[in-house]
């Protein structure tokens, strides 16, 4: 069993605006191909969680292992290349360049990876734009669009780079249930199909039962 | 990788079209500006240095008249030298003609001609009137110093044909009421008196030499001093260009043997006054760009705030620092660019324009030049403050943190 995300006792503190410890302790495994999910009541820290899975929080103390490597103590610069390559981050507001059309939105990561022809990039924003049903609204700018459309194209983007592990934060937020179903069916389909790993923050129960397993968070700590 | 980071910048200037006009405008005025005063001081320079070299050579060569020496050193405290003077006879040049030969085989040196001074009486019935007697070969006087370009009666053709030929000065002219054809008599320092006639009258716009100088042929003016032709107190000599004068000038006093003084010494006070005009408005018109800068600085600081969310997000898609630098660099650079082109368009209208209008009298044409030194000087120095101007927002910006940004 290969692992695509691991954590060894990790423990966060805020300073501001008292010392106060958001996470304890928090040592866990994903392996590859596995659609996990986190749960846990508001303000328990899964956000604050996922962001330094993500490598974009470095202030913690702690292992961060991603596709075996260690993360943890590397430069801004390597983490922005691993995050570039390897993770794909949907973000618990839609976070999307405004000023920029939808397929701009969902092609920018991989013309940054700069490993393909705009071309074979475009085309594939495309594929991506059109299983979440977004297509025709692929010239739109982003900020002609709703929230729920909004997020499905940022979901369309943390999948443009094939990445190895794709992260989101309440992913379906905003989304009814048909569109919820798509994006789980994608999720799953992407995870067993294409061995990508999920990890999705989710208040949704019918979301996380139907997942591979789900990990609840209470206070900071991992309960389950 | 670095394609997506200039189109992410071409966006925002596309978007914020307004914003980059303003900042453009900044730009283009420091630029305009800069480059136009520039050449106005340059204008300036060209001319207040042509009409220094119409009465002085780039290099002037003399016997510094000394304060006399006692021979023997004194060595009981007893001055062996009674009441020191200048000696007058130490003011000529040895061997003069073999000298002029020498420079003139010298490098850089275009022109070499000697010269006798003397101080004057114009005796005119009752009144009397010291002036400075020049003797110059006329010919050679001409090349140098452009004698006609400032006459107003007369010729310097009749100087060369005529011996006892004078020019000139327009004051001493006005005041002595002499006109061309007069005759003037003249009376020596040696008191030899001899009679010109007046064949050129000139106009330098330079009171103390209108008033005070004539030009008469070297030969004469030796006669007045009853002096041979061997006899030359100063070699003018002129270089190929005037701006290296104060280099060759020490190596012709060693090669001569004499005083080699070049014109930006012999003129100190009026170099000392374009040197300040040159600091003031070099200091002026380099505030001013920078002043621009400031405007685009503070305008990609608010983009740079307005895109905080845009940056948190391409650096949580894996942009490094020096992408988001990139970005905001290149959007400087763009907005840098459309000024200083802008900008050197107004200032070649504005010197074009300017040099066309007629100020008169001495000045003519307003002394404004085209100076291609002074434009790559304003478009490099545009370039590098709008580069700085873009440089500190984009580090501040590169310096996000996409985490504290998100949980806002
Ligand atoms: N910058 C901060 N400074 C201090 N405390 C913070 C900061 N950000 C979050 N917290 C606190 O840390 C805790 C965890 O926050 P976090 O955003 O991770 O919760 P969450 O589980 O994602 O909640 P939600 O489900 O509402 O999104 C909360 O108690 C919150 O108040
Ligand atoms: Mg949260």
């Amino acid at each position: 069993m290969e692992t695509a995300l691991k954590t060894e006792n990790i423990e966060k503190y805020f300073y501001d605006p008292v010392r106060f410890q958001v996470l304890h302790h928090v040592g866990f495994e994903v392996r590859k191909g596995e659609f996990l999910t986190m749960a846990g009541k508001s303000g328990c820290g899964k956000s604050t969680l996922l962001y330094i899975l993500s490598t974009m929080d470095t202030d913690y103390s702690g292992k961060l292992y991603i596709d075996d490597q260690l993360a943890t103590g590397k430069t801004l610069d390597e983490l922005a290349r691993i995050r570039n390559e390897k993770i794909g981050f949907v973000f618990q507001f839609h976070y999307l360049l405004q000023e920029f059309s939808c397929l701009k939105n969902v092609m920018i990561p991989a013309l940054r990876l700069g490993k393909r022809s705009v071309e074979e990039i475009e085309h594939k924003a495309y594929q991506k734009l059109e299983m979440l049903g977004m297509k025709e609204q692929a010239l739109k700018p982003a900020n002609k669009l709703s929230g729920g459309q909004q997020q499905r194209v940022a979901i369309a983007r943390a999948l443009i780079n094939d990445p190895l592990i794709i992260m989101g934060d309440e992913p379906t937020g905003n989304l009814d249930s048909k569109n919820t179903q798509i994006v789980f069916d994608i999720f799953q389909e992407l995870a067993r199909t294409n061995n990508q790993t999920i990890v999705a923050v989710t208040h949704d129960n019918d979301f996380a039962k139907k997942s591979d397993r789900t990990i609840e968070m209470l206070d900071g700590r991992i309960i389950n | 990788m670095s394609g997506i980071n200039s189109e992410i910048a071409f966006t925002y200037i596309n978007t914020n079209r307004k914003l980059t006009a303003v900042a453009a405008m900044g730009i283009l005025l420091g630029m305009a500006v800069y480059i136009f005063m520039n050449s106005m001081m340059a204008g300036f320079g060209k001319m207040s240095d042509d009409s220094i070299f119409k009465v002085s050579p780039h290099i002037r060569i003399f016997n510094e008249q000394k304060i006399s020496q006692p021979i023997a050193t004194d060595t009981h405290g007893l001055s062996l030298l009674v009441n020191p003077k200048i000696r007058n006879t130490q003011n000529t040049i040895l061997n003069p003609n073999r000298l002029m030969d020498l420079l003139k085989r010298q490098k850089n040196v275009s022109i070499v001609t000697p010269q006798v001074s003397q101080n004057v009486f114009f005796n005119m019935g009752m009144s009397q009137l010291s002036v400075r007697a020049v003797g110059i070969v006329p010919i050679e006087a001409e090349q140098m110093f452009s004698i006609s370009e400032s006459m107003v009666e007369g010729k310097m053709e009749n100087l060369k044909h005529n011996l006892n030929g004078i020019v000139i000065g327009s004051g001493i002219s006005e005041k002595l009421s002499l006109k061309i054809g007069d005759n003037i008599s003249v009376l020596s320092s040696k008191s030899v008196s001899r009679i010109f006639k007046v064949v050129g009258i000139f106009q330098l716009n330079n009171k103390k030499e209108d008033d005070s100088k004539a030009y008469i042929n070297l030969m004469a003016a030796q006669q007045l001093l009853k002096e041979n032709n061997a006899y030359i107190t100063d070699i003018n000599v002129n270089t190929t260009d005037a701006y290296q004068a104060k280099y060759i000038a020490p190596q012709l006093a060693a090669l001569a043997g004499y005083k080699a003084e070049d014109w930006e010494t012999a003129n100190e006070t009026l170099m000392a006054a374009s040197k300040m005009r040159k600091i003031i408005i070099t200091f002026v018109s380099t505030t001013i760009l920078i002043i621009a800068g400031f405007g685009i600085y503070n305008i990609l600081n608010m983009t740079v705030s307005q895109k905080i969310n845009d940056i948190a997000i391409l650096k949580a898609m894996g942009f490094e620092g020096r992408d988001v630098i990139r970005i905001f660099v290149t959007q400087a650079l763009v907005i840098g660019m459309i000024g200083v082109v802008l900008g050197v368009l107004v200032a070649l209208l504005m010197v074009n324009l300017l040099q066309k209008v007629y100020i008169g009298g001495d000045i003519g044409y307003f002394p404004i030049h085209f100076e291609p030194l002074k434009f790559v000087q304003g478009i490099v120095f545009g370039l590098v403050i709008t580069f700085l101007a873009g440089f500190i927002p984009a580090r501040k910006a590169a310096k996000v943190d996409p985490v504290s940004i998100f949980r806002k």
